[in-house]
């Protein structure tokens, strides 16, 4: 591996045990919390430039950089964080953590429970968007971070960093939300029901206890994975990339021959790889809280009024080829945040890749999100600077 | 410093909500934003404006107004503007409409056709004008829907909108400027560019 000039370099992920009950929405309680994160670049003297990356589904805390010089590949974000990149590390502080829930080294499905000294299983707490914004904000507190420069997040992160900017419109000047929806249409939350039943109709689930076992529902993740990824995908970016070319067999009459189609064989590659590293109960866990997640259910229904609180400012961006998270969803964002006369940002970038786009290096994307967070830096630098001055000066200003 | 700018700012309330359609690179909603200290947001199609809008921090919105703004619900902006626009939307009435609807107030700039350059241009060469401030050929022009300050006049009238102020430029341009006291005897023939301050 070669570690190019534009990257985090090498990190290291970091865990944090919160030795405290955790109160779950849903009225239930863990009676301990492990989160795992990675931050990359430098917390300033007033802790002013930090910025919190909110994943989504099958994301993690290693959103850039590399672990070791035999790492293949980088943070599943690399392509927009690192120096001089859109989230540039010259400028900010970056916090990516693994939600609890999560199966990277937080909480999660996999933890022992402490009442029976079995994994949690199927019997982990169920959790809501706002709960890892609640884990989110503990994590915050424990570094320091009084306000967030941003809170970024695409697809199921960026329900989360919406839900920041209403649970804790102090503690955020800025808030970044990509591909992402105030609450998921019928298809949506069908397409995450047929992955789940993917999962639990696997022989090897067992209920959610395989790890008792020691099997794992490969079949049933991979199945999951595989529809996921065709709906993250676009109709036209598919016939591109794989079109109707073969990867085996032949259609020469005569001949008798098993045909696999390469999209055929993309979809069985990215259903093992996933499988064999990802937990089938925290894959059920993450899509029905995306299921329940409904911004403005606590607010009469009435998005514009959950947007009141909020005090950042916002950017929302959506791609055209997006069909699980389209920018018709986006555009009730943006409407949302007018209505309640927020500062709103929004952009409707002509991408091919579908979904998928969030991730991959796509030009206007970059040059709309770079220049972004160039101003949330400028902005942070400016105030920094008159701090500074206010202080140097003998003045009363807290550099908080 | 566009010289609409200077005329149509005091006609904005400090701290007003200013709606700009077709906002460009954020010139004119900076300008407010410093000197009227307005809360301001933008609405343009072009990639590179809006990129521009959003590195100065101001707030920006893609969307294409010839849809409609049906998303801005009634009286939700103290001002609406429409600066040099007018004549590249595909239906100016309409969007006349729907600013009148989304904004209390309306201003709207646009070149003058019926300034006697146009006119010459078009008696003399018997071809469309180019000229600095109008630089396309009629093929590749933006700018569809040409009126002069009489046409605009009529389709107020037309629609009951109620002019608040108005004010007719002479040319941006050195050189064919007319002196100020023709244009205001002769608006549609010596103004080259017209401001219109409006409401219902």
């Amino acid at each position: 591996m070669q570690i190019e000039p534009g990257s985090a370099g090498i990190v290291e992920p970091v865990t944090v045990h919160f030795d405290q009950p955790f109160h779950v929405s849903s009225g239930r309680v863990l009676p301990a919390l492990d989160i795992v994160y990675e931050t990359y670049g430098q917390l300033n003297a007033n802790k002013s430039n930090a910025v919190l990356i909110c994943h989504a589904l099958s994301g993690d805390h290693h959103a850039a950089g590399f672990h070791d010089q035999a790492d293949k590949k980088p943070g599943w974000w690399d392509n927009y964080i690192g120096p001089d990149k859109a989230i540039d590390t010259n400028e900010f502080f970056v916090v990516s953590l693994n939600n609890i829930g999560g199966c990277s080294g937080s909480t999660g499905p996999a933890s022992i429970n402490p009442a029976t000294g079995e994994p949690w299983g199927p019997d982990f707490p169920t959790l809501r968007v706002r709960d890892w914004v609640e884990s989110q904000r503990m994590l915050s507190d424990h570094l320091g971070i009084g306000q967030w420069a941003a809170v970024i997040g695409g697809s199921l992160g960026g329900m989360q960093a919406m839900r920041w900017a209403l649970e804790y419109p102090d503690r955020l000047r800025h808030c970044v939300v990509i591909a992402s929806a105030l609450k998921l249409t019928a298809q949506n939350i069908a397409f995450n029901k047929t992955s789940r039943t993917a999962i639990t109709s696997d022989p090897d689930f067992h209920g959610g206890h395989y790890y008792q076992h020691n099997t794992v529902p490969r079949h049933g993740l991979a199945i999951a994975r595989m529809i996921g990824h065709i709906t993250y995908l676009s109709d036209n970016v598919m016939g591109e990339k794989f079109g109707r070319e073969l990867r085996s067999g032949t259609f020469d009459r005569g001949v008798e021959s098993e045909l696999e189609f390469q999209v055929e064989s993309y979809l069985r590659h990215q259903g093992d790889v996933f499988s064999q590293s990802f937990d089938a109960n925290t894959y059920i866990l993450m899509t029905k809280a995306l299921d329940f997640f409904d911004l403005a259910r606590e607010y009469d229904n009435d998005p514009v009024k959950a947007f009141a609180v909020a005090q950042c400012k916002f950017l929302v961006m959506s791609f055209t080829s997006d069909w699980r998270f389209s920018p018709e969803r986006s555009r009730e964002i943006v409407n949302a945040l007018i209505g309640a006369e927020k500062s709103v940002s929004y952009a409707e970038i002509d991408a091919p890749q579908g979904h998928d786009a969030f991730l991959l290096p796509v030009d206007r994307y970059n040059d709309i999100f770079s220049a972004y967070m160039r101003h949330v830096a400028q902005e942070n630098n400016a105030t920094s600077t008159l701090d500074g001055v206010l202080t140097e000066g003998g003045g009363q200003f807290d550099a908080t | 410093m566009r010289h609409d700018l200077l005329v149509l700012a005091p006609w904005i309330k400090d701290g007003s909500r200013v709606l700009d359609l077709g906002c460009g690179d954020g010139e004119l909603l900076q300008h407010l934003i410093d000197t009227r200290n307005v809360r301001g947001l933008g609405v343009e199609i072009d990639e590179a404006n809006i990129t521009t809008c959003i590195g100065k921090g101001l707030s920006v919105i893609e969307q294409d107004m010839d849809k409609g703004l049906t998303n801005f619900a009634d009286n939700s902006f103290d001002t609406v503007l429409l600066t040099q626009t007018l004549q590249a939307v595909h239906r100016p009435d309409y969007v006349l409409q729907e600013m009148l609807r989304v904004g209390k107030e309306c201003i709207i700039s646009f070149p003058n056709f019926g300034h006697w350059q146009a006119r010459w241009h078009l008696m003399l060469r018997g071809k469309m004008p180019v000229s600095k401030f109008m630089p396309y050929e009629w093929y590749d022009t933006p700018n569809i829907h040409f009126c002069t300050v009489k046409d605009f006049e009529t389709l107020c009238e037309k629609q009951n909108i109620k002019v608040l102020n108005r004010t007719v430029q002479t040319a941006f341009a050195s050189g064919g400027a007319s002196p100020m006291w023709a244009v205001r005897q002769w608006p549609n023939f010596f103004g080259a560019h017209a401001i219109y301050h409006v409401t219902r």
